[in-house]
């Protein structure tokens, strides 16, 4: 009874303290108990397992063919269901159906693991996403750099799927995946600490908190410093290749490496890799969001007496927000995926060594000067 | 709490445990170094439990995400698969070291597990205050300067170093 | 604070300037010869600052201790390091290794030693350690193409990673049993507090890493391989001035602890165990050798223990004839090596009977390894006999006669290896006409031979500088 009580007044009346919001609703669920069994423990990452569920069927797969058939002048799936509504749920249906084939040469065990540490690792991170002032899973104190340091394990589980399916093809796409990840770790952190540097702050709140303001936009960490932006980009095109995205996207490399790492995966742990993919794109978008587009603060400003800024502030808009924030990264990132093509491996590793990690350097050294001697 | 951080401790302990044994036991070099990858996660949450969360997440970050990717990275390189490469003989040497090893470890379990006085330090910082991003850097740059600085000629001295012993084509110039 | 301590602690901040201005030249002009002028005159205005006296004190919030005793330790290891790379030029370019790179990383190694000869803290000391370690990693594998020399610096890499490791969990332990990490405030602790078992294991685990640095015997296995295997210059670097930056770390150390290990008889029959150990074994290992290089590691292990004899004293002037020993060592092992590189450079001659009749065609050279050989020996009047004299007289003014007596006996027994090699030199013939021919005499062997004599004849202005160095270590 109590968690509706609560949900209802805060979202309408919270306009008023955005900045000081508690993690009310968690706290909520917390005590939620049905006959004495803490259920509400367990609904709290249920909630965000069962929205990303929604969005890799809907705003991955669907949307992902969907834009693909824009992009390349085609209607894309429109047969099963209204607009082709149900195709990923057929499509789902099919893969629960499959055989669970594990090849004879397989490393057993690490065929098995691997996925599944793919899996954990691209979805621990939802741990620290801020959905919103009232809804975080916990709003750790080094919440950026867990979020960083927790998908450096995906590594551990693309090597396993490659190395246990004992295919060359997967080997390559293994290494090729890894090499690419650790490395384009590197401008990707040195883009998040200028995030950090200008919030003073590693958790997610509070680098939320610190960008909300009556301007709404003006007060984004994009636009506080004269070279935030350059960082949002490298971390965008960071985000791109450890996520494995096109032009990345090198490893699965369809034209060359069948299917990179998980050629030999079907049914249900192939369902598993793809789902955490698109796990990933969604959180890179947010992690984005959050460090340089105000996470869950609204955009508009108030002017004068038209106060856009506190009607659409408060715990509901800001799910809104951040998810609306999110998902436009993530069409972004399928607009480049169908836009460009392939990078070679040493062009790759070029634009990561030699261009991205010297101007992410570069940049850090600028807005750690520009915080503390102008703004 | 008390009990629910003991049994998470006893759990993590165990699989520490399990993790160095299994790095040791395994004859296939993967494996290993799989092993070593869940030893130091499960490293990572006895930080953890210390309050100390900033060094728990680089404990993930540098050993199991980077440090033992690029190892797998190597081995999977080298093809080290084949269990010939890591099969020794048991000779006398060996089974002297496993005595006078057994030895030192009973010793050091023996002494552990008497009751030491440990000096207690007096701080006005909590233990989570400790373990905070913040208070590390301020020790960093503070009364730890001189290490933290002298650490980035190990840093360069390694680069160095490495380059030297593993560049294609260096040719000695005069 | 920073500018007062930049300048308390000059040697270190200029070493570490010049490092970097190393680096960038090397980087952007790609000489070698360049890079060896620059490290030899960095070399050189180190060991002008050593030669001045100059403030005491604690800089960098107890970080660095700089005084006398760092003062000399330092001189030793400039010295040694320039020496060392003035040796090493012709052979570098024989062997197609000439890099820019190598001047460099004998001059970071050096100040990884200075680093733990200042240290007051544990950390910088491991800091320091794992700089100099490192630093000879590269230095010994730096030969890519040759086996051996790969082999030797594996090995020497994988032991010398395991030590370390040893080592910093002896600190660990000793922050955990004492609380601090400051060796001074350990001292004080450790003077109030009785020492507790974990300590006692701390600093046993600490010792492991030290003994496996100077190579002491249960710890001295991989000494004859790495050092044969090493390209000859780099294994002259690693046999006198590593030794002698372990055992000034050593001497802080044992200094700070004092007040647990003074007239501790369980601490004292541990530590000469180990140097009877070290001096017996190398010596009768050292006696059935035949490759030179490898007959040096073992004496090497040997002079190690001789240097353990000072240190288990634990007197004042066991500490300092440990100091001067350390010089007088470096001085004569780089000049043997010396010798060595430059025959070898030219003929592929490595066991003693390949040197006879060197003096028939080479007199001087011939003259001047035999002047290191004997002062190895501890024949007066070179410096080797002093720095033994003062190591044995330590001990048996500690009472610990019987340490002495196995001290000269061990060095008798030495006599045969070492003089083994003059007779070749001096009194067969030559196994082939003209073996020796291009091999050209460095001037700075001659130097060095200059410099062991000196410190024979004239050991007293040295030895006051040793002396005082302990005098005013540590008691600010």
């Amino acid at each position: 009874m109590k968690p509706l009580a609560l949900l209802v007044p805060d979202a309408l009346t919270a306009t008023a303290v955005p900045v000081q919001a508690e993690n009310s609703w968690v706290k909520a669920f917390e005590s939620l108990e049905v006959f004495g069994v803490p259920v509400g423990i367990f609904a709290i990452p249920a909630i965000p397992l069962v929205f990303i569920a929604l969005y890799a069927l809907y705003v991955g797969v669907y949307g992902e063919r969907k834009v693909s058939a824009f992009m390349q002048d085609r209607i894309g799936p429109n047969e099963t269901g209204k607009w082709g509504l149900l195709q990923t749920i057929a499509d789902i249906l099919k893969l629960i159906q499959k055989e669970d084939i594990v090849p004879i040469a397989a490393d057993k065990p690490l065929f098995v693991l691997g996925p599944l540490i793919i899996f954990v690792g691209a979805f621990a991170a939802y741990a620290v996403l801020p959905f919103s002032s009232e809804f975080i899973g916990a709003d750790l104190n080094v919440g950026v750099f867990y979020a960083v340091s927790i998908v450096s394990v995906e590594a551990v589980g693309i090597l396993m799927c490659g190395w246990g399916s004992n295919n060359k093809w997967s080997l390559f796409g293994a290494v090729r995946s890894v090499a690419q990840v650790v490395s384009y770790e590197i401008p990707a952190s040195i883009a998040i600490l200028v995030g950090v540097m200008m919030a003073g702050s590693l958790s997610m709140q509070k680098i939320v908190m610190s960008q909300s303001g009556e301007l709404g936009i003006l007060h984004y960490a994009v636009f506080q410093s004269p070279v935030a932006w350059i960082a949002m980009i490298i971390y965008f095109i960071a985000a791109l290749a450890e996520c494995n995205r096109a032009p990345f996207d090198i490893p699965e490399a369809e034209s060359e490496l069948v299917s990179g790492y998980f050629t030999e995966y079907g049914g249900m742990k192939f369902a598993m890799i793809f789902l955490a993919e698109y796990a990933s794109m969604f959180m890179t978008s947010v992690i984005l969001s959050v460090l340089f587009l105000g996470g869950w603060n609204s955009p508009l400003p108030n002017i004068g007496g038209v106060a856009l800024n506190d009607w659409t502030s408060g715990p509901v808009w800001g799910a809104f927000w951040i998810i609306l924030k999110g998902f436009f990264f993530v069409i972004v990132m399928m607009w480049v995926r169908w836009t460009f093509p392939r990078f070679r491996v040493d062009q790759l590793m070029y634009l990561c060594w030699k261009v991205l990690t010297p101007i992410a350097l570069l940049i850090f050294v600028f807005a750690a000067v520009w915080e503390l001697y102008v703004r | 709490m008390e009990t629910v951080s003991f049994i998470l401790f006893s759990f993590l302990g165990a699989l520490v445990m399990v993790g160095s044994i299994g790095t040791v036991w395994s004859r296939n070099p993967v494996t290993s170094a799989l092993f070593l990858v869940l030893n130091f996660f499960a490293l990572g949450g006895i930080y953890l439990l210390l309050e100390a969360q900033f060094i728990a997440v680089v404990q993930v970050i540098v050993y199991a995400g980077a440090i033992m990717v690029l190892f797998l990275f190597t081995i999977m390189l080298l093809n080290l698969d084949d269990e010939q490469a890591l099969k020794e003989k048991f000779d006398l040497q060996k089974g002297f070291g496993i005595l006078l090893g057994g030895v030192l470890l009973v010793e050091v379990l023996y002494i552990l597990g008497l009751k030491i006085n440990l000096p207690q330090k007096s701080t006005t910082l909590t233990p989570v205050e400790i373990g905070e991003a913040k208070n590390i850097g301020r020790e960093l740059i503070t009364n730890f300067l001189f290490p933290f600085e002298i650490v980035s000629i190990l840093l360069l001295l390694a680069v160095v170093g490495a380059i030297v012993l593993a560049k294609k084509n260096f040719s000695p110039n005069t | 604070m920073a500018l007062h301590d930049l300048l308390l602690a000059l040697p270190i901040t200029f070493a570490t300037l010049w490092t970097i201005l190393l680096i960038v030249v090397e980087a952007t002009a790609k000489r070698a010869q360049l890079t060896f002028s620059l490290t030899s005159v960095g070399f050189l205005i180190l060991i002008t600052m050593m030669l001045f006296p100059s403030e005491q004190g604690y800089a960098f919030g107890e970080m660095l201790r700089l005084s006398p005793y760092s003062q000399f330790a330092n001189f030793v290891f400039a010295l040694s390091g320039l020496l060392v790379i003035t040796l090493s030029q012709s052979y570098l370019a024989k062997e197609n290794i000439h890099f820019g790179e190598y001047y460099i990383i004998v001059f970071i190694a050096t100040l990884g030693m200075m680093l733990m000869a200042s240290a007051a803290h544990m950390v910088v000391l491991f800091i320091g350690l794992e700089i100099m370690s490192i630093a000879l990693y590269v230095l010994a594998g730096i030969m890519r193409k040759d086996l051996r020399a790969n082999e030797a610096a594996m090995k020497y890499f994988l032991l010398g990673a395991f030590s370390s490791g040893f080592f910093l969990y002896g600190i660990s332990l000793i922050y955990g049993a004492t609380g601090e990490m400051t060796l001074f405030k350990i001292g004080i602790y450790l003077q109030e507090n009785s020492a507790t078992s974990l300590f006692w294991i701390g600093l046993s685990l600490m010792m492991v890493g030290f003994l496996f640095k100077i190579s002491a015997v249960p710890f001295h296995q991989w000494t004859p391989d790495v050092y044969e295997g090493s390209p000859t210059p780099s294994t002259a670097l690693m046999s006198t001035a590593s030794k002698a930056a372990a055992f000034t770390a050593l001497i802080t150390v044992v200094l700070n602890v004092s007040s647990q290990t003074e007239n501790n008889s369980n601490w004292i029959f541990a530590l000469s165990t180990i140097a009877v150990l070290t001096m017996v074994v190398g010596n009768i290992a050292a006696l059935s050798q035949d490759n030179l290089k490898r007959m040096l590691a073992f004496s090497s292990i040997a002079h190690a223990g001789y240097m353990l004899v000072g240190i288990v004293a634990g007197s004042d002037a066991g500490y300092s004839a440990v100091l001067y020993y350390a010089l007088v060592y470096s001085l004569m092992n780089i000049g043997a090596f010396g010798v060595i590189a430059l025959i070898e450079q030219q003929r592929e001659l490595t066991s003693a009977s390949d040197y006879a009749g060197l003096f028939k065609e080479k007199p001087l050279l011939a003259g001047v390894m035999a002047l290191f050989m004997l002062s190895l020996t501890g024949i007066p009047p070179f410096g080797g006999f002093i720095g033994k004299y003062k190591l044995f007289a330590a001990a048996v003014e500690s009472g610990l006669s019987w340490l002495a007596v196995v001290g000269v006996l061990a060095s008798a027994v030495s006599a045969y290896y070492y003089l083994r090699v003059v007779v070749f030199m001096f009194m067969r013939e030559p196994q082939a006409e003209n073996q020796f021919e291009g091999v050209v005499l460095n001037p700075t062997l001659v130097l060095i031979a200059l410099l062991v004599f000196l410190l024979g004849i004239f050991p007293t202005g040295m030895l006051r500088f040793a002396g005082e160095a302990m005098k005013f270590a540590f008691n600010m």
